[in-house]
Order: C-alpha cells, then structure tokens, then sequence
C-alpha cells in the first residue's frame, strides 16, 4: 500500500493482486485496527511527556508534549505562521504542478514515438538519479530567496517522477488493444486519448503521488538551506535562536502537512482511477 | 550486421548526451556571464580542483558517512520493519506514528539533531539514519505482510521455524519490497549527505561546495555541482548492479510470468 511503485518494475499490478496474499490483511473489524492506532499515538505522546521529566533527555533538547502543543497553540494564533504555511504550499502546488504537466506532455510525447525513446533513454537515465540539491548553489546564485530558486529545486526533482512512471504506462500498453485501435483506424490522437492513456493513467498517478511527497521535501528544504520564506525558514530562525519547542511545534506542522499530502494524494488517485482493476478490488475487499 | 547493430546502439545510448554537451560546450564558449561560464572553463577547474588530496579529504570523509547512516538504517529499517510485519498487533499499534514519523520531511530533522548530536560526524550519520529508515522500514513491514500464505503454511508443515523461516522464507518474500525501500532510501541519503554538510561542517562534499558558491568561486562551484551529479549517477549505477545480483531469481520469475 504504502510503496507500489517508485521502480517501473515493481509498479506493474502483475504483483499484488495475484493469489490470495494481499486479501486477508483486512480481515479483523476495522475499530480494533483505529483503536489500536490511536493508543500506538497516545503512547507516543506519554513518552514525549514522560522522557524530559525523567531527566533521561534534558527539558532543553525535548521539551515535554504538552510544551510542544502549547507552543503549537500559540504559533497557530500569529499571522506570521499563517504566511510562512501560505509561502510552502504555494511553492508545492506550483512546483508540482509544473513539474506534473512538464513531466506527462514530454512522457507522453516521448513514450509514443519508439525512435526519440531510444534516444532519450541514457539521458534520462543520466539525470535522473543526479540530486536536486546538488542545484541548491546554482539556485542561490541566480535566483537569492525568491520563490524562483524553490520552484527551480522542487521541479527539477518532481519532473522525473513523473516521467520515469509515465513513460513506464506507456511501455505496459496491451499490444491486442493497439492493434484493434489501429484496425478500427483510430488516428494518433484517438490512440493517445482511448489506449495509451487509460493504461498508462495508474502510473501517472502513482507518479503524481511519488512527486507530490518529494515536491514537499524540498520546498521545505529549500526553505531551510537557502531561507526562501516559509515553514523550512521558520524552522531555521527559530532553532539558531534556540526557541526549542517551536523547532518542535514546526517539526510536527511539517509532518502533519506530509501526511495530508499523502493522503490528498492517494484520495486523487482513487478518484482519477476508479475504473480501475487495483481499486475496484480494494474497494470490495 | 553485429557490428551495424552495435554502432547503432552506440548512437542510441551516446547520441543525445554528446549533442547535449555539445550544445552546452558551444553555447557557453564564449560567454561572459559571470553565473555560466564557458564549459571549457568549468572542466578546467574540475580538474584543478578535485585532485586526489581533495577527494580524500571532503570526498571520502562524506561517502563515508552515507554509508554509515545508511547501513545503519538498513539494519535497524529492516529489523524493525520484520519485527512489525509479523505482529499484526504491532502494526496495528505502531502504522500511524510510523506514518507520520516518515511524512515528516527529513531535512527538518537536522535542527532537531543538532541539538542532541551537536554538529560532528554522529550528527550528519544520525540525520542520514533518521531519514532512510522510513521507506526501508515501510517497505520491509509491507512485504512481510504480503508473504504467500501458502508458502507460509508449508513452511510450517515443513517445521521450518525461527530463524531458519526467518531466512528463507519471509527475508527472501520481502526482499523485492525492501529492495524497493533501499532505492528510495539511497536518493535520500545523498540529498541529506549534502545537506547536513551545509548546515555546519568543516570538510565534506556539500560544504565545499557552498563554501566555492558564498566566495563566488562559479567555476569551481559548477565543477562541484557536477562531481554530485557523477556521484548520483555511480551510486545508482552501483544500486543497480546490486539489485540485479541479488534479485536475480525475482527478476527472472516475473519474465517467466510475463511470457509464459
């Protein structure tokens, strides 16, 4: 559930829908599984409690649970956070978005001509596995703090996400359903919209929800390592001025907001595929 | 007709990324943009700066420390994520802090290392661990669960129990997910590798680098930029070859499915 997919390889459905394995996770009544859950959450709040009490871990370096959302309480008041959470996702959506659109229309265009896929394949898989934050330099020298050097950090690293899957779906057509398109003389574009889009859609997704995690990670870095405004520069001021429970409090705004993003992530996907042989399954499991 | 057949693969796989450089070699030959200077001059400082005396001393010191943090939370991803596989109660318990501890993004944990770890070598090695466990984790947690039943029960009728099913049975099941999980892990890795050493350091490769950047020192900064993207390009290169060693019957088994 929580993986399918960064490799082409593993992506294919071949794997979790064969056989009875995947099926009886689901087996016991669901409240056990969220009651457990919640206490898993409950305890993980008494040992952040507890810890600093004990003096194992000085009050200085983990302040107490309780600190922590307090502090938390007070950040949400001031406008001031409401403008650095504004600046982060601003500079998600608009990565991703790029990032998305850039990396399906050249996939796309790639993946249907066999002869610039030969071609482009080492360059690809040349720059791909290159790290986004190797251009945090370029990013600072051309662009200092501004929006710009995010969206150049967040792109770069997104785009290929989505390309590797998108050119992955199109590799999976089902040759019988090219060949009835083409004997039905369905011209290119009919082909791209009605066979290689709807096989190729599960990898875009899965594609869209690998970047979208990815787009978070480095704004929120770039945020941090150069100081574009935002929650990862809230972060920074507030640790060299060692106002530790915000570190904290801003820590666990960050994780809440990865977790948001997964599961926005994984509702679209469901949505974008419920046509689709891997949901329809879970639905009904 | 081989020897055809190999020039135009040789075309194919070299083709576009000469053009590429060419373009990049051309375009930049003459230019007097202090932010992009001419290749020429970028390939001249590469050389001029990364003798072997750099490279043992920022190069070395920051694979060393990927590799660290990343053997590392391999065997604390995997061992965990075994542990939590196999219980259902565990998992239960442990899947929503565990999904939030890896929605967190790890660059912000340097902060919070820091504090505990102050800014040596066991910091940048703590951030490397704190940020590669999770996919290893997950991935290995979502394999063991997904272990054929069958095979389960006839390993059990076997009496093949303990470490023994541990090994051959559940380890080797799990092995394509936690594969999966290390590949995700090692491109995390290097990005926090780098970024651990901008924060505070005193030698490393992404020190180095930001330092060429604040005196800027373009050229060399853009020879930095692409020694990283070398070293991306090697280490996945490395993944790659591993993962085919060790995945080899894994491999094979889904060509044998695919065409039957």
């Amino acid at each position: 559930m929580t993986s399918p997919g960064l490799t082409p390889v593993l992506a294919e459905p071949a794997g979790t829908d064969s056989g009875p394995g995947g099926a009886p996770a689901r087996r016991g009544p669901l409240p056990v599984a969220v009651l457990r859950g919640l206490a898993g959450l409950a305890g993980l709040v008494a040992v952040l409690e507890v810890l600093p009490h004990t003096g194992l871990v000085s009050a200085d370096y983990l302040p107490p649970a309780s600190e922590t959302v307090r502090t938390l309480g007070t950040l949400l008041a001031e406008p001031a956070f409401w403008t650095a959470l504004g600046d982060t996702l601003t500079g998600w959506g608009l990565g991703l978005a790029v990032a998305v659109v850039a990396g399906v229309v050249a996939g796309v265009v790639i993946g249907s001509v066999p002869v610039l896929r030969a071609v482009t394949a080492s360059t690809i898989e040349f720059l791909r596995p290159i790290p986004s934050v190797a251009l945090i330099p370029v990013a600072v020298l051309l662009y200092g703090t501004d929006l710009r050097s995010k969206l150049l950090l967040v792109v770069y690293a997104s785009f290929w996400q989505v390309i590797v899957q998108v050119l992955a779906g199109m590799q999976d057509v089902d040759p019988v359903a090219e060949d009835t398109a083409r004997s039905y003389l369905l011209g290119t574009w009919g082909r791209v919209r009605h066979v290689l889009w709807p096989t190729a859609l599960p990898y875009v997704m899965t594609g869209v929800r690998l970047a979208a995690t990815v787009a978070l990670i480095l704004t929120i870095t770039a945020e941090l390592v150069i100081g574009a405004p935002g929650l990862g520069h809230e972060i920074a001021v507030a640790q060299v001025s060692g106002a530790v429970p915000e570190v904290y409090a801003l820590v666990l705004v960050t994780g809440l907001l990865g977790v948001a993003v997964n599961l926005a992530a994984r509702a679209v996907e469901r949505r974008a595929l419920h046509w689709h042989q891997s949901v329809r399954t879970e639905v009904t499991a | 007709m081989t020897a055809l057949t190999v020039a135009r693969r040789g075309l194919l796989v070299l083709g576009l990324p000469a053009v590429l450089f060419t373009v990049w070699w051309f375009a930049t030959a003459g230019s007097t943009d202090f932010y992009f200077p001419p290749l020429a001059t970028i390939l001249e400082s590469f050389g001029k700066v990364w003798t072997a005396e750099r490279l043992l001393s920022d190069v070395v010191p920051s694979l060393l420390r990927l590799a660290a943090g990343y053997l590392l939370a391999v065997v604390v991803g995997v061992g965990l994520g075994l542990v939590v596989g196999m219980r259902r109660a565990v998992r239960d318990v442990l899947e929503p802090v565990l999904e939030l501890f890896r929605a967190i993004p790890p660059p912000v944990l340097i902060p919070v290392i820091m504090l505990f770890a102050g800014i040596g070598d066991t910091m940048k090695v703590l951030v490397i661990v704190s940020g590669c466990m999770w996919p290893i984790l997950l991935n290995t947690v979502e394999g063991v669960r997904a272990v054929d039943e069958v095979l389960g029960d006839t390993c059990r009728s076997y009496g093949i129990t303990g470490v023994a099913r541990l090994r051959h049975l559940v380890l080797r099941a799990a092995s394509p997910q936690i594969v999966t999980g290390m590949r995700q892990a090692l491109s995390i890795g290097i990005i926090l590798m780098v970024i651990s050493e901008m924060f505070a350091a005193s030698n490393g490769l992404g020190f180095t680098i930001v330092q060429f950047q604040r005196s800027f020192a373009i050229p060399e900064m853009w020879s930095g930029v692409l020694l990283l993207g070398i070293l991306g390009f090697l280490l996945s290169l490395l993944f790659r070859f591993a993962e085919n060693r060790v995945l080899a019957w894994y491999h094979g088994l889904r060509r044998a499915q695919r065409n039957p």
